[in-house]
């Protein structure tokens, strides 16, 4: 009997395709003074890092907030960016700040990132179920976002900050244990906890036989 | 190799960030078991849905406060 063919488990894509080419022509041309070309940074990331701080901030005003601060931020410190890192990963990281700090003043003693939290050891999945091909194509974009946000809501913020920031916006663990303030083995502890919640709660959606 | 363990490497499997030994087990332990290898493809295409997905369009009047604030902002830097 022939075994199962195995579908060698992809990279994770990196980087993420937002960053263009031109980023670092237009990041020096901003730091010269050119407002245009900071204005066109803006345009090019606006839906992400809106994305982001809606996420992590669960609320539409604080997630507006958020995003407002974030690229004034940038462009206040445009000068500090070295350009040791992507200029989108900078961003990515002033944008965090700015909406934990929102979710930290809504709901106060709740979020605290940086602690050391109990993953669990009930890591063992339930709703073990075949997903069947493509189950993206099953659904509207706008219906496929709304259940995307949805299930990502429902984690807990410690969880789904940290899948945003690896899973979604394409850091590294290193990078977004340094942007969380959290050590490498914590990120990987959380990063999985979160795949698995993320994967269960599509699973309701997504499972073979399950009709939109 | 045991269920658990694979659950325990899920993350590092996926990032491909194992080593060879390692991952050869967790693979020979997949081909015998359906319902890990269901746990490793569903979890895969969770990590690429959310990947691929395009953000929304920013709702209009939250584009244009953003605008507005960036040029007052902006304008008075440069003055």
């Amino acid at each position: 009997m022939n075994s199962p063919k195995l579908n060698p488990a992809p990279p994770h894509q990196l980087p993420s395709q937002v960053v263009k080419d031109d980023e670092p022509i237009l990041v020096a041309a901003a730091r010269a003074g050119d407002i245009s070309a900071f204005e066109t940074l803006v345009g090019r990331y606006e839906r992400k890092i809106f994305r982001l701080t809606q996420n992590i901030t669960q609320n539409r005003e604080d997630a507006e907030d958020a995003m407002q601060e974030a690229f004034l931020k940038a462009y206040e410190h445009l000068s500090n960016f070295q350009g040791n890192s992507r200029f989108y990963t900078w961003l990515v990281r002033i944008a965090v700040n700015q909406a934990l700090m929102k979710l930290r003043k809504r709901r106060p003693g709740v979020v605290s990132l940086d602690e050391e939290i109990d993953t669990g050891e009930d890591t063992m999945p339930r709703d073990v179920e075949d997903w069947g091909p493509s189950p993206e194509q099953r659904y509207e974009q706008s219906e496929l976002g709304s259940i995307l946000s949805k299930v990502i809501g429902e984690l807990d913020p410690p969880f789904r900050v940290v899948f945003q920031l690896r899973d979604i916006e394409e850091l590294s663990t290193e990078e977004t244990a340094e942007a969380l303030g959290l050590s490498v083995p914590a990120v990987k502890s959380r990063l999985l906890r979160a795949r698995l919640k993320l994967r269960q709660g599509l699973n309701q959606y997504f499972r073979r036989g399950k009709e939109s | 190799m045991k269920c658990k363990q694979i659950v325990k490497e899920l993350a590092d499997y996926l990032d491909e960030a194992l080593d060879p030994t390692l991952r050869e087990s967790i693979e020979l332990h997949l081909e015998k078991c359906k319902d890990c290898r269901l746990v490793v493809d569903t979890t895969k295409q969770t990590i690429q849905i959310y990947c691929n997905s395009e953000p929304a369009p920013l709702p209009q009047t939250t584009r244009q406060r953003l605008h507005e604030a960036l040029a007052k902002h902006l304008r008075r830097a440069r003055a």
